[in-house]
């Protein structure tokens, strides 16, 4: 492999990786805060695929400047669930939380497949159409686009978790919910507002996927198990950890393809959880 | 099919430990519903039914396979589908490519899965909850994937059993009904198994490990090897399922035995009827198969998944509102005609004094 492949390479997995890292951050979230796997997650990003193609074929927006707009529905969507659902589950046993969620993932795609039909739809035409060079290497615009927004979008959740006083509400819950209470915090806004911020994340990854990624209702399905990977590899509740965790998976799984298949890569990034699950069960950066 | 499911439950009443019902009774109800299961085919003689029959069987079996590491010994595998991929695989392959005897192919199938589950123990056990439940995603996920791209299995095409050899050797008929006791057959078996499991020092030592992992420890139960028999005779028993389904079908392919929502029927059909009871699966999988084959019929026609929302829908309110399953309830109001006798007889007592 030449050079100048393998940088190409390297820059598109460390670009699908900074929207994996963003959808993991909303799974890890949620997680740390509740102890509760979403395994809808994928859906929420789904969603806000399908919220960016709808206001974009309806009213000719385009996703670049709907985002803000599909990150507010996903939060919306986020805390509803939160608030008619999951708040049911909160002390439930795991068994009854698992199913909860996957009964929501299925209730979605069906929803989806119900009222948008199963077909592949695309966003034809977006301000961020088209392909770039920086520094010698062929990139899409959209991806690059992606990527950024994706660090962006980090960098506030990171910001928002240790600069204001809400964020550290969150973390206190997340560190320790008995206790928290006792400062006065009060958990039930502080796991709505982690359903909110997780929702919304993965909402705004699904925007900017949505300029360059095929949108249906199954679209989540590889997406939900990818960020199982990074959010382990990562270590459950670790915002810098899944953000590394994403780039990593990114260029594994892009190498993966290029080198043994693109059949195989997702098999490649599964081995690799597992055998991080082995040697590594807390995480690169999770704490024992 | 009404009648055996109303006596199966009754019959789950008196065989929980807490009932007062008994032995011989117990005895008379269970040999009673055993010939109704024995007698359905010779009263119901339209295939479709049958074969409604046979898939309720089959998902029963799952069920309670399922029922051994999910609801005993509390380890939520959500990717045993896994385990019955490889059964059908593995005897179908053994059938068609090397001509050996379908129970014999059957049990290899079930001995492969078996010996894999120990090697996925082997290294998932040290994980709790959660953790252990998406690794479990992960390895069927790499399974399906391997078996959609290996040519020798078919591939993404499948592999199809020829009809040529039909006969009990062979486990390939015609005819719905030696399928139908085939799977009654079997589902008694892992019946059998579990009842045996449930009353002997494994039962303890599951249980224990499900509500008291650290009390089970500090007294020793090795919790790990304890985890991976719960897990190797549920994946076994798993196996054997596929392979009973590769031989009613005739055809397998990665969508119909290595599809993800297997696994979650799986475990429904167990939580839908109670987690870790003997019969809870059964039911359970009566009332899934009704939900199923129901919403298909009403909705289905619509060509726009109708059926699906409905079932998913289901799938959440159960999950929130009545996680303990039919057999939950069927305690609670047994609790409660209690209670209320109890209290009747004091009230009574009161008025006399």
């Amino acid at each position: 492999m030449s050079l100048e492949i393998l940088i190409q390479t390297l820059a598109s997995g460390i670009l699908i990786g900074l929207i994996y890292a963003l959808v993991a951050i909303g799974l890890t979230l949620i997680f740390g805060v509740m102890d509760i796997v979403n395994f809808s997650h994928g859906e929420f990003l789904m969603f806000g695929m399908y919220s960016s193609f709808w206001m974009y074929s309806l009213f000719a927006l385009d996703p670049m400047f709907t985002l803000p707009l599909t990150a507010l529905f996903l939060f919306a969507l986020g805390v509803m669930l939160y608030k008619l659902i999951i708040k049911k589950i909160t002390n439930a046993p795991m068994l009854s939380q698992i199913f909860t969620t996957f009964g929501l993932m299925m209730l979605f795609r069906g929803l989806a497949q119900f009222f948008w039909k199963p077909d592949f739809r695309t966003v034809d035409h977006s301000i961020v159409s088209g392909s770039m060079q920086i520094f010698g290497i062929q990139v899409g615009t959209p991806q690059v686009t992606a990527g950024v927004g994706a660090i962006l979008v980090t960098a506030g959740i990171y910001l928002f978790l240790t600069k204001t006083r809400a964020g550290a509400a969150l973390e206190a819950t997340a560190a320790d919910k008995e206790a928290a209470q006792l400062m006065g915090i009060d958990s039930q806004k502080m796991f709505a507002m982690a359903w909110g911020i997780g929702a919304a994340c993965a909402g705004v990854a699904g925007a900017l996927l949505s300029t360059f990624f095929p949108i249906f209702p199954e679209v989540g399905a590889n997406f939900i198990l990818i960020a199982f990977v990074v959010v382990n590899l990562g270590g459950f509740g670790s915002v810098i950890g899944a953000l590394f965790a994403g780039i990593i998976v990114g260029v594994i799984e892009v190498m993966g393809g290029f080198l043994i298949g693109p059949q195989y890569k997702l098999a490649l990034v599964l081995s690799l959880f597992l055998a991080v699950l082995m040697f590594r069960p807390q995480g690169l950066m999770g704490k024992q | 099919m009404n009648i055996q499911e109303k006596t199966a439950i009754s019959a789950q009443e008196l065989l929980a430990p807490d009932s007062h019902g008994n032995s011989s009774v117990k005895y008379i109800l269970l040999a009673l519903v055993v010939v109704c299961a024995l007698l359905v085919p010779v009263v119901v003689k339209d295939p479709s039914h049958q074969n409604l029959a046979i898939l309720i069987l089959m998902a029963a079996q799952l069920g309670v396979a399922w029922n051994i590491v999910g609801g005993y010994a509390g380890q939520v595998s959500l990717g045993h589908v896994a385990f019955y991929g490889l059964g059908a695989y593995t005897s179908t392959l053994l059938l068609t490519q090397w001509g050996l005897n379908a129970w014999l192919a059957m049990l290899c199938g079930g001995i492969l899965a078996a010996l894999i589950s120990l090697v996925i123990g082997w290294s998932c056990f040290r994980l709790n909850g959660h953790y252990f439940g998406m690794a479990t995603i992960a390895v069927a996920e790499i399974i399906q994937i391997i078996f959609t791209n290996w040519e020798y299995a078919g591939a993404a095409v499948g592999l199809t059993i020829p009809m040529d050899q039909q006969g009990w050797g062979s486990m390939i008929f015609a005819d719905k009904e030696p399928y139908y006791y085939i799977a009654l057959g079997l589902l008694l078996l892992t019946l059998l198994t579990n009842y045996w499991i449930e009353n002997s020092y494994l039962g303890y030592y599951f249980r224990a490990i499900k509500d008291e992992p650290d009390a089970a420890r500090s007294l020793g139960i090795n919790l790990s090897r304890y985890k991976q028999i719960a897990f190797a005779v549920s994946s076994f028993f798993t196996a054997v399922g596929g392979s009973l389904y590769a031989q009613k079908e005739l055809y397998i392919d990665p969508g119909s035995v290595l599809h993800t929502g297997l696994s979650i029927k799986m475990a429904l059909v167990s939580i839908l009827g109670g987690v870790g009871t003997l019969l809870g699966p059964v039911i359970g999988a009566g009332v899934l198969t009704f939900i199923e084959e129901g919403t298909r019929a009403l909705f289905g026609g619509s060509g726009r998944g109708t059926d699906l929302v409905i079932y998913a829908a289901l799938i959440v309110v159960i999950a929130v509102y009545y996680p303990t399953g039919v057999m939950g309830w069927i305690k609670q109001f047994f609790a409660r005609r209690k209670a209320v006798q109890a209290q009747q007889v004091k009230d009574a007592k009161g008025e006399t004094a």
